[in-house]
């Protein structure tokens, strides 16, 4: 399966990476203010899940 | 709020905890043995089977996926049911998913062994295999999902992201790289050539690294090193922000292993961005693991277990930091082909990959047997020995691979190569041995932990029956006020499987879409032609014989390049070349343009025995090659396979095939006969001399390639 010749060239294409680019920036963007403005105390519960179950002894 | 009664699987555990330790001294020792054959040549034993070509992808295959897997899964089982509380799903798919991925491994040492490979790095089992590995992969994902959706714990823990990204990613990166036509039950071609081929290889083989030896052992340490520890993670949200950063960005970076070579400028430049962004997403695991434990360093002291685990994620900072670095155009010109790769490769290796794996087992085995360890005096032995074996490998490859590359970039004053390929060669060979003494102590270490290992389960008694007790979720959830989207995400595993999906799926196609689909990426060029029959069949020689795991075929446009190996190589070169045979490394030299270069009876001397051609060459003899009858039958479906795949031979041309292949090897013939050389034209080496004779002599006749 040759796909070389199907195009001489993809007219616009550096709308892709654009896309991608915001995509990414904004998701990144959104996660972080999530997690600045996140609840503490949900945080510390999960990060307590390991510790907290019946193997907790070290 | 009624109590649910369970029980832990531990005996899945178990089982995984043992393969891990077995396949982690078989893939070792494997390593060592081909680090020694570089200094000792006569440790190939002139058959086959042994030879480094084939012994170097079991050693890979081992230590990856029968060491580095089956770690993968013991950790996953252990922790994934207590995270969720919950009982794995089947235990029956827990049995096939066991006893699959070790006849898995089993086939793939006897298959590499044998020859059968698609020549394609850490992807070389072949297609029955390739279907095999997905069967169990399947399974291994149905049991994994099908405890999420049954757990008590609604929460996922960040360790069940990067499990769910490894499960749903790796599925990904196997299909689309194994996509190829069988041959024969044994022999297959991969669907892409040359530069496309580079690109799928790579994003695999990158992502490999990635999502196996990285992402599930990530998973791995945000479980065992708070358990461990005993202390919660240092930060939450970093995990959060670093996970959907590192599965974002880690797909885009497989081209920062083609830096230099034909591939498209525009992906190279990805390759290199994206490889240095991924700085921070993998340094912010780093930090996460190292500052757990501030204000408890004095439990490292007295732990074993957390000295190899903290050891283990100081190896992971400092290869995640060096990759990046090497993924600079001006330092990959320096760094590639040589043992420099082969340092970092094994700083991660051994340092994470191996540290990690040794943590758990010596923290997990004394739990599973309701015990105390064995020695801890053994163990700490372990742990200097094998530190100190890390050192003991990578520095002397650090060196040796800026020794390699001064010296192939050296010129006189009067504007020659100062240095033949042979010298270099011969210069590597203290820095071998220095390596394999590290080896040698890395394996020592591990045999001492086994030793210590086994001790301690005869004297426990196994925890077969491991109960626990939490109330089952409620029917629906009762979300808080204003609650986050990702906290949505956090409960909802399907969704996460399937974002995490699409997330790593950008990268991929930005990069494959235009590669294929863009003539002016591969530039055709005119005079480059399908190989004949008898140089198809020698080109699937070279490629049983793993010749490319030493020499490469892939010139760089740089000075010192030209000059040693001739016109630099050009992408349209290898639009034929099913599957690709770039390489990786040059312990031995460039093959691009070896067409012509020799006479027929050099190369028909050299693969009986190299040292007669090369003083001192380290290379194996290949004796078989000149006994062995060529499996001429398998020339007419090879050629269709060809022609299916677009490689433009002429119409049926399948019934010439055979005569036109008995007419070049009687030409071969001749020209040894000439040369004082008796032998039948039907031999496996006529073959092979035929396409070691075609390498990169068609554009040798061009004056300017054909650029559209």
């Amino acid at each position: 399966m040759k796909f070389r010749n199907y195009l001489e060239d993809i007219t616009g294409i550096g709308i892709y990476p654009l896309i991608s680019l915001l995509l990414f920036t904004i998701f990144f963007a959104l996660v972080t203010l999530y997690v600045i403005k996140g609840n503490k105390k949900h945080f510390e519960e999960l990060s307590n899940l390991p510790i907290n179950d019946k193997n907790s002894r070290s | 709020m009624e109590l649910q009664k369970f029980q832990y699987d531990n005996k899945i555990v178990k089982l995984f905890a043992y393969a891990t330790i077995v396949w982690g001294l078989v893939g070792m020792l494997a390593g060592l043995i081909a680090a020694i054959q570089l200094y000792v040549p006569a440790l190939n034993f002139s058959i086959p089977y042994t030879t480094f070509g084939r012994l170097r992808p079991v050693h890979t295959n081992a230590v990856i996926f029968a060491f580095v897997g089956n770690g993968i899964f013991m950790g996953v089982y252990y922790s994934l049911q207590r995270l969720l509380k919950a009982r794995m799903f089947s235990d029956l798919l827990s049995k096939i998913h066991f006893w699959g991925w070790q006849l898995i491994i089993v086939l793939a040492a006897i298959s590499l062994a044998l020859g059968k490979t698609t020549g394609k790095e850490y992807a070389e089992l072949e297609w029955p295999i390739d279907i095999l590995i997905t069967l169990v992969w399947v399974v291994f994902g149905w049991n994994m999902f099908g405890t999420i959706l049954r757990r008590r714990e609604r929460h996922l823990y960040v360790a069940i992201w990067f499990y769910v990204a490894t499960f749903v990613t790796v599925a990904m990166l196997h299909i689309v790289n194994s996509i190829e036509i069988p041959v024969s039950f044994w022999k297959s071609y991969s669907w892409y050539a040359g530069v496309q081929d580079a690109l799928v290889q790579w994003w695999y083989g990158h992502n490999a690294v990635a999502f196996f030896l990285t992402t599930p052992y990530l998973g791995l340490m945000y479980y065992f090193l708070p358990k461990i520890a005993q202390r919660p993670v240092y930060s939450y949200r970093l995990s959060i922000i670093h996970f959907w950063a590192l599965i974002f960005l880690y797909i885009w970076a497989g081209p920062h292993h083609l830096l230099y070579t034909a591939v498209p400028d525009w992906a190279q430049s990805l390759g290199v961005v994206f490889s240095v962004m991924l700085i921070a997403p993998s340094w912010g695991g780093m930090i996460n693991g190292l500052l757990t434990l501030r204000g408890a360093w004095d439990k490292v002291r007295d732990n074993v277990g957390l000295k190899f685990l903290v050891v283990a994620v100081t190896a992971y900072g400092m290869a995640t930091f060096e990759g990046p670095m090497l993924s600079l155009k001006s330092v990959s010109a320096i760094a590639h082909y040589t043992d420099w790769i082969v340092a970092h490769v094994h700083i991660g290796a051994l340092g994470w990959n191996g540290f990690l794996t040794f943590g758990i087992l010596y923290w997990l085995i004394p739990r599973l047997f309701q015990t105390k360890l064995y020695s801890q005096k053994m163990a700490n032995m372990h742990f200097w020995l094998g530190t100190l074996g890390i050192l003991l490998y990578a520095v002397p490859m650090y060196w040796a691979g800026f020794m390699q590359s001064s010296m192939w970039k050296d010129f006189t004053p009067e504007g020659q190569l100062k240095w033949q390929f042979m010298d270099t060669v011969t210069k590597m060979i203290p820095f071998y041995i220095a390596r394999s003494i590290g080896g040698t102590l890395y394996l020592v270490g591990a045999v001492l932990m086994t030793y210590n290992l086994v001790k301690t389960i005869r004297a426990g008694s196994f925890l077969e029956v491991e109960e626990d007790e939490a109330p089952a979720l409620k029917g629906t959830y009762v979300s808080h006020a204003g609650e986050h989207w990702h906290r949505w995400i956090e409960r909802k595993p399907v969704q996460m499987m399937i974002v995490s999906l699409v997330v790593v799926a950008i990268g991929g196609i930005i990069e494959f879409v235009p590669a294929f689909l863009v003539k002016s990426n591969i530039p055709t060029i005119a005079s480059v032609k399908p190989y004949t029959p008898l140089e198809l069949q020698g080109r699937d020689i070279y490629v049983r014989e793993g010749c490319y795991t030493c020499h490469s075929q892939m010139i760089r446009p740089f000075r010192s390049e030209t000059s040693r190996y001739g016109e630099y190589s050009k992408a349209g070169e290898f639009v034929y070349d099913h599957p690709f045979q770039w390489g990786s490394k040059r312990t031995g030299p460039d093959l691009a343009r070896e067409g012509g270069k020799y006479p027929d009876s050099w190369h028909y001397n050299h693969m009986a025995d190299p040292t007669s051609m090369s003083p001192g060459s380290i290379m194996p003899q290949y004796p078989w090659l000149l006994e062995d009858q060529l499996d001429a039958n398998s020339t007419i479906a090879k050629i269709k396979a060809m022609k299916r795949l677009g490689v433009p031979y002429p119409e049926s041309y399948e019934t010439q095939a055979v005569s036109d292949m008995e007419k070049q090897a009687g030409t071969i013939t001749e020209n040894l006969k000439k040369d004082g050389i008796e032998t039948l034209p039907d031999r496996e080496i006529v073959a092979l001399i035929a396409y070691l004779q075609r390498l990169g002599k068609d554009i040798k006749g061009e004056k300017t390639a054909d650029k559209q």
